[in-house]
């Protein structure tokens, strides 16, 4: 039995399986409309994400499946003291594979441990969040055709936000991709990855003005610079807009630049943008479902011929 | 010059950093055991300048050498038996270790589920480095 806690579990020769099944299911949903049928997700969500629970949820709908679960803490039996071991164990009782979401860092780890049902991890405090980083690699393999050679600028919050951690942890496997990454001197990317990428002999380039760096970028993947990473208000406040992505600094683009986002925005990718053809964030949200849904397929050794 | 006599069956532990014996001591649990155990702090060295010595009578399977390689696998593991040094053990970082350390990350699973075990696991053999099985945390600290 398998389950996903890292993005990096996956082989790339798996992962090519895996996108070529989210390909064929974007092409065919009808085929696929009942391939669960009779199977239960539980999304077990110890904080709330309402965005990752309902790809989840719709991707097993999608499936024919059906769902069950609980979307805080405090609706589930963690509030009484429980242990996510014993949780799963019970979980597993009542459905065939789980999401889980937890604040605490490894917690969906212990779970898949005791678990006898697949467990993917949907996010586990700011560690992993492996089925965004699907969703990420599946769109740039998508719109581009290619998951190589390219040069993808990385915007805004690098130092916590884990999706950028993890998206270049799984492009390194890649050849011939480029780094730009671009933030403030206090959200800069953290000294683990730069030395991983020299290790790797990976190019990179660390600038902190958007505009400058524009003309060169295949895609560029903005972030939130999210507020409860940080530890006063004030540092928040002077950070947040630092790089506000507008119509002016995307008439500097390539025509066929690329405008990601793991979402939610706040006001980092400017209202107006919305309309440029470049502009694929939302486009990304459908691919996280035909993601997680060749990921459930893949989980439960299901196949459609 | 301090003589300490002869162990018939045991472990000399050579080359402990000068101050590190009572670590040592305390982490291969040598408290909970009932056998003799001499420790000898700042001995001469010609090699170190100081070092630290311990001498355990016992059993010798009765010692995790795993939790001394973690802790310094440039110790120098004499094993001793009817009074001769008849092996000299090599010590290797071991590639995972349980319950000697704790994961210190507040975000971590570990912090609020005190059952599990704490695991740390070798990720970079080279710069000795060990993360938490769980939560990835890099260990800062050498024991």
């Amino acid at each position: 039995m398998r389950h996903l806690m890292n993005p990096l579990d996956f082989t790339v020769q798996e992962l090519d399986q895996l996108f070529d099944l989210a390909v064929d299911i974007e092409k065919n949903m009808d085929k696929y409309a009942h391939a669960c049928a009779g199977k239960k997700l539980a999304t077990c969500f110890y904080e709330p994400s309402t965005r990752t629970r309902l790809s989840f949820e719709s991707a097993m709908l999608n499936l024919g499946g059906s769902v069950i679960g609980f979307s805080d803490a405090g609706s589930s039996s963690a509030s009484k003291g429980e242990s996510v071991s014993d949780t799963i164990r019970v979980i597993s009782c009542f459905a065939d594979i789980c999401a889980m979401r937890h604040p605490k860092e490894g917690a969906p780890m212990v779970a898949a441990s005791r678990s006898s049902i697949p467990v993917i991890n949907a996010g586990d405090g700011g560690h992993q969040h492996p089925t965004q980083t699907l969703t990420d690699l599946l769109t740039i393999r998508s719109l581009k055709g290619r998951l190589s050679n390219f040069t993808i600028g990385l915007c805004g919050d690098l130092k916590f936000g884990r999706t950028v951690h993890s998206l270049i942890n799984a492009l390194v496997r890649y050849e011939g991709i480029k780094f730009i990454f671009i933030s403030p001197e206090e959200l800069k990317v953290p000294d683990y990855i730069t030395d991983m990428l020299k290790e790797k002999n990976i190019p990179y380039e660390e600038v902190i003005r958007l505009e400058s760096i524009m003309p060169q970028l295949d895609f560029l993947y903005m972030t939130r610079v999210q507020r409860e990473r940080f530890f006063n208000e004030e540092d928040y406040v002077r950070l947040k807009d630092f790089y506000i992505l507008d119509k002016a600094k995307m008439e500097l683009a390539k025509k066929d630049m690329l405008v990601l986002h793991p979402l939610p925005r706040v006001n980092e990718i400017s209202v107006e943008v919305d309309d440029d053809p470049r502009a694929a964030y939302f486009k990304q949200v459908q691919y996280g479902v035909y993601v997680r849904m060749a990921l459930i397929l893949t989980l439960l050794n299901i196949k459609v011929y | 010059m301090l003589n300490v006599g002869k162990i018939e069956e045991g472990f000399v532990l050579d080359h402990i950093k000068a101050g590190k014996s009572l670590s040592i001591y305390h982490h291969l649990q040598l408290d909970k055991l009932d056998c003799t155990v001499a420790i000898i702090k700042n001995a001469r060295s010609n090699k170190m300048g100081k070092k630290d010595i311990l001498k355990v009578e016992c059993d010798i399977n009765m010692l995790d050498l795993d939790v001394l390689a973690f802790i310094d696998h440039n110790i120098t593991v004499n094993v001793i038996k009817d009074g001769e040094i008849v092996d000299k053990k090599e010590l290797v970082l071991p590639k995972e270790i349980k319950n000697v350390i704790k994961c210190k990350n507040p975000r971590c699973i570990t912090s609020i589920e005190q059952e599990l075990p704490h695991i740390f696991v070798l990720a970079d053999e080279e710069k000795e480095i060990y993360r938490c099985k769980y939560c990835e945390e890099k260990y800062r600290e050498r024991l």
